[in-house]
């Protein structure tokens, strides 16, 4: 992975003003007058948000901003109050989550959900699309579905290879550590070819050096024409790999432009980022050293 | 005590049109809880509902014998359906709770007198098999087959031949279902539905499919339990439901073969305990009378049942990390 030189940042995906709701050159997902709320909590109200297209987007805002809530929105986990949205063209309200996810939007959950009791390969093979063998009558009859399935096992190992994985394929996921079901999430993912790849927290709870080849694969999705929607609250790993940068507080989008510029807006800094965010840039997990100089002081 | 005839009654359960029907009956327990992970707890109902179908369409219907059996199985798919279109959206455990109630609503209807005419209200239904023609579908002429404690006469050697080929099928149908494609989806959807809902899958269309698949598995045991004995609505109770899930847990949930080798060793178990239980309180081993000592052996299925989920909740074929009640 060359994800130690700077990776080259999308430009140009705006139309006007860098401003919440600002148009986009080439959106995948417009998203209109979303909202819902829990009880009395407006838990997402986005008036108007445009993910540009074969780009890397970073979703970020402080706890509770709703950011979950938007993605399972946008997944057709959870229904909105009102509003509307669609993906390349196509209206998803009310669209239930797997054809979402038939249509080439997949994502993956903050808490990673791993098929502990299945093997590492079942778990990609699960991944593959138009499977012939999963309708219950073709079922029956190997011969309608062997060949597919072979097809099917040699690209879930091509992928274990990029992933490191290969080694655990026959093993349970329940063996897997925490980052390696990360990665396997993320690798079960791109069994289904996607567009568009919903990412919650892709780093949260993994070592710096894993981090290093998530990043790598990250980038590799939108070098091989995906477009990347993540939640992160890692900011390095944003500013390093995002293309766009869109801030969430309250349920709202208060904020979004290219990382550079959002970042240093003051509100941004204020409701999020804090005023130490500049003294550690450079390091790419660098959480501890922030801590380090508190303590120092 | 007269171990000649203990032994040889022990003997005779691992082969009964009884075990034949609770095997098939663990069977469509395997498939919804082992596999898909689905909570049902009215697997009596549907095994009524599979006997009912039989013996009513033919004979209120005067459908021909193998014409009733289909009904039986047809009843036991539209039950599935009945329960599982409100439940399965639903989390587990609400399935659960509505199975149970809907096994117990199945037997009162059927015990009610306001139906006597078509049910046989407490008396149940009989003669079924005689004028839908099971009985004459013999092809083995009368006399007494087999040796030992496996001496059966003819009728009884239909019964079991007929069973054990239903039994065959039920078990092909369900490994060549689980070593496909589709099984590696109901087997994702057991470990977390969300998982597979964001893969692209329809997880309700694959449970409502699973909980048919079972449920039909359970009418066949109904029907086989009803070509072999009356139809009677005291037997489909709530404690059968246990004893099938504890054939089920005895042989391995996530299993093939476990649900059948484990009804047969519940029911060689039954028939060991029915029998030495009353001998031990006659030799005055056991300080209870002898209809006292023949109940006490399902004071010792409960106690069974629960040493097992404890100590070997995969069962005895079940891969000890596949299927756990503590993940």
């Amino acid at each position: 992975m060359s994800n130690s030189d700077s990776p080259i940042k999308s430009i140009g995906l705006h139309i006007g003003e860098a401003a919440p709701g600002c148009k986009k050159t080439d959106p995948m997902l417009v998203i209109d007058h979303v909202k819902k709320s829990f009880g009395g909590l407006t838990a997402v109200d986005v008036e108007h948000l445009e993910i540009p297209k074969n780009a890397i987007t970073a979703l970020i805002g402080p706890n509770g901003a709703g950011k979950t809530t938007l993605f399972n929105l946008l997944t057709g986990f959870d229904t909105p109050d009102t509003g509307a949205w669609e993906f390349l063209g196509t209206s998803l309200s009310g669209v239930p989550s797997y054809k979402v996810a038939q249509m080439g939007q997949v994502r993956t959950f903050q808490l990673t959900k791993a098929l502990s009791l299945l093997t590492v390969l079942d778990n990609m093979k699960l991944g593959a699309k138009n499977q012939v063998g999963e309708s219950i009558f073709r079922a029956l009859f190997p011969r309608a579905w062997r060949k597919q399935d072979a097809e099917i096992e040699l690209k879930a190992i091509e992928l274990l290879k990029r992933f490191n994985l290969e080694a655990k394929q026959a093993d349970f996921a329940a063996s897997l550590s925490g980052g390696q079901r990360k990665l396997l999430e993320m690798a079960r993912a791109l069994m289904t070819d996607p567009v568009l790849v919903m990412l919650d927290e892709p780093m949260a709870g993994v070592n710096p050096a894993l981090t290093q080849s998530l990043l790598g694969h990250v980038l590799n999705l939108k070098k091989e024409g995906m477009t990347v929607l993540f939640v992160e609250h890692d900011m390095h790993m944003v500013r390093h790999i995002a293309d766009w940068v869109v801030v969430m507080a309250e349920g709202k989008v208060v904020a979004e432009g290219p990382p550079e510029t959002v970042m240093n807006e003051q509100a941004v800094i204020d409701a999020y980022l804090g005023a130490h965010q500049d003294t550690d840039l450079g390091v790419v997990t660098g959480r501890i050293s922030v801590i380090d100089q508190e303590k120092e002081k | 005590m007269d171990w000649g005839t203990i032994i040889n009654n022990t003997l005779a359960g691992l082969l009964t049109p009884t075990t034949i029907a609770f095997a098939l009956a663990a069977l469509g327990l395997a498939m919804h809880f082992g596999f898909a992970g689905l909570l049902n707890f009215g697997i009596a109902g549907f095994m009524a509902i599979g006997a009912y179908g039989y013996a009513i369409s033919v004979l209120t219907f005067g459908f021909p014998w193998w014409g009733g059996m289909i009904v039986g199985i047809i009843g036991s798919i539209l039950f599935a359906i009945l329960l599982g279109v409100p439940t399965l959206r639903l989390r587990g455990d609400y399935l659960a709770i509505v199975t149970i109630a809907a096994a117990e609503i199945v037997r009162l209807l059927f015990l009610t007198t306001a139906f006597t005419d078509v049910t046989g209200s407490a008396d149940g239904l009989f003669g079924y098999n005689n004028s839908g023609g099971f009985t004459s579908a013999n092809p083995f002429p009368p006399g007494s087959y087999g040796w030992g404690p496996w001496t059966y006469n003819s009728e009884t050697l239909w019964v079991l031949t007929f069973g054990l080929g239903v039994l065959a099928v039920c078990v092909w149908f369900l490994w060549a279902l689980m070593r496909s494609p589709w099984g590696r989806v109901i087997k994702g959807i057991r470990e977390d539905e969300e998982a597979i809902r964001a893969l692209g899958k329809n997880v309700f269309a694959y449970k409502l499919q699973a909980l048919i698949i079972g449920g039909i598995f359970g009418g066949m045991g109904g029907i086989i339990y009803a070509a072999f004995a009356n139809v009677s609505p005291g037997v489909y109770v709530t404690s059968i439901t246990f004893f099938i899930w504890t054939s089920l847990l005895l042989g391995g949930a996530a299993t093939i073969w476990g649900p059948v080798i484990g009804a047969v060793i519940f029911w060689t178990l039954q028939a060991f305990l029915s029998n030495i239980l009353p001998e031990l309180a006659l030799a005055g081993i056991l300080p209870v009378s002898g209809t006292q000592a023949a109940t006490l052996r399902f004071v010792l299925v409960g106690i069974g049942l629960m040493l097992l989920v404890i100590y070997r909740p995969q069962g005895i074929f079940g891969d000890k990390r596949e299927l756990t009640f503590v993940k």
